[in-house]
C-alpha cells in the first residue's frame, strides 16, 4: 500500500480472500472451539463475531461473559486485519495488546469487533480494535496491539495461501 | 439462558479448596480448563493444562494468544478473590499482555502480584510461564474494579514478588 513504484498497487488478501473469508478462522482451533465467526474483511481491516455461550461466562451470577474471551475475539480480529493488510501470506504474532473495558458485554448478545491495522512497517503492524453489540456508538472495549510479521516459517494457513493464489 | 448459579462462599483465609471451588464456578475458566491453588503465604498459582481448543496456530503448534491472554486475566482475578473480604467477582477495566514467546502446546503456569488493593480499585501484574518460571512466556498488566466489600481482608502477604 505504501509502494509507489508506477505499478499497480499489489492486492492485499483483505480483497482478495473474497468469499473464502471463513477460512481465515477454520484454521484456528481455539476460534472454532468458541463459536467465531468472520462477518466481514476488506482492506487492512477484518469484522468477526462471537455469539453468547453460557460456557463463556465469567460471572455465573450476571451471565456476563468472561472479560478474557472478549480478549481472544479481539485478538483474533487483530491478527486477522492484519493478514488482511498484508500482500502475501506470512505468520504474524501478537506483540502486546492492551484492552480498556468500557462496559459489560450484555448477557445473551453476540460480540462484534471490528479491527483495523492502520498502520504497517516491514516487521510490526499496528491495529486498533472496538468490540460492540452492534452498535459502535455503545462499544464493550476499545482496543491497541502491535503485531510482529513474519516472526515464524509456519504461516497460520497454506489453505488462505492457495486461496489468494500465492 | 439458564438459571444463575450463586458464586461459592469463601471465608477467610481462602483455602486450596475454595479458589479450586471459584474457578470452577466461572464457566469459561472450565472451557479452558483453569484450576487454581493457594499455598500458605495466599499466592495463587492458576494452572491451564494443555488442550487441543487451546490452539491458535496448529502448523507451530503455539497456543492461542486469546487463551494465554485470558489465562492471565484470570489468575489476576483469582488472587484478588483470594485476598479479598468478601466474595465477589472483580470486573477487568483495562489489560495490557506483552507476548514473550509463542506458547507450546503443553501446560502453561500463572501467578499475580498484587501491586496494590484499593477500596475500589486494584492494580495487578501478572506473568504465566510453561517449562521454567524465570522465561515467561507472557506478562500482563491491569487495573480491576474491585465489588463491594472487595478491600483486602488482611495485609496482603503477596505484595512483593
Amino acid at each position: 500500500m505504501s509502494e509507489d513504484n508506477g505499478e499497480e498497487p499489489a492486492k492485499v488478501i483483505g480483497e482478495l480472500i473474497g468469499k473464502n473469508k471463513h477460512l481465515l478462522l477454520s484454521a484456528v482451533p481455539f476460534a472454532m472451539a468458541v463459536g467465531m465467526e468472520v462477518v466481514e474483511v476488506g482492506p487492512a481491516r477484518a469484522t468477526l463475531s462471537l455469539p453468547w455461550r453460557e460456557d463463556l461466562v465469567g460471572n455465573p451470577e450476571t451471565g456476563v461473559l468472561h472479560g478474557g474471551i472478549v480478549t481472544a475475539l479481539i485478538d483474533n480480529a487483530c491478527g486477522t486485519a492484519v493478514i488482511c493488510a498484508l500482500t502475501r501470506m506470512t505468520s504474524v504474532a501478537t506483540l502486546d495488546l492492551r484492552i480498556d473495558y468500557l462496559r459489560p458485554a450484555t448477557p445473551g448478545q453476540t460480540v462484534f469487533v471490528d479491527a483495523e491495522c492502520y498502520h504497517k512497517t516491514r516487521s510490526i503492524a499496528f491495529i486498533r480494535a472496538l468490540a460492540h453489540h452492534g452498535d459502535c456508538g455503545d462499544a464493550i472495549a476499545h482496543s491497541v496491539a502491535t503485531f510482529m510479521l513474519g516472526a515464524n516459517q509456519t504461516g497460520p494457513s497454506r489453505q488462505i495461501a492457495e486461496k489468494v493464489g500465492q | 439462558m439458564t438459571d444463575r448459579q450463586r458464586l461459592p462462599r469463601l471465608t477467610h483465609p481462602v483455602s486450596n479448596e475454595d479458589i479450586g471451588r471459584l474457578m470452577q464456578a466461572i464457566p469459561f475458566a472450565r472451557l479452558l480448563g483453569v484450576t487454581a491453588t493457594n499455598d500458605e503465604s495466599g499466592r495463587v498459582i492458576a494452572h491451564m493444562p494443555y488442550a487441543d481448543h487451546l490452539i491458535g496456530n496448529p502448523r507451530l503448534p503455539a497456543l492461542h494468544g486469546g487463551t494465554i491472554g485470558a489465562f492471565l486475566e484470570m489468575t489476576a482475578i483469582a488472587q484478588l478473590v483470594a485476598n479479598m473480604a468478601e466474595p465477589g467477582i472483580p470486573k477487568t477495566i483495562d489489560i495490557t499482555v506483552d507476548y514473550l514467546r509463542s506458547g507450546r502446546p503443553r501446560d502453561t503456569f500463572a501467578k499475580a502480584i498484587v501491586a496494590k488493593h484499593g477500596r475500589r480499585i486494584a492494580n495487578v501484574r501478572i506473568e504465566a510461564w510453561q517449562d521454567d518460571p524465570t522465561r515467561p512466556i507472557a506478562t500482563a498488566h491491569g487495573h480491576f474494579m474491585l465489588p463491594e466489600g472487595g478491600e483486602a481482608a488482611a495485609p496482603p502477604g503477596n505484595d512483593e514478588g
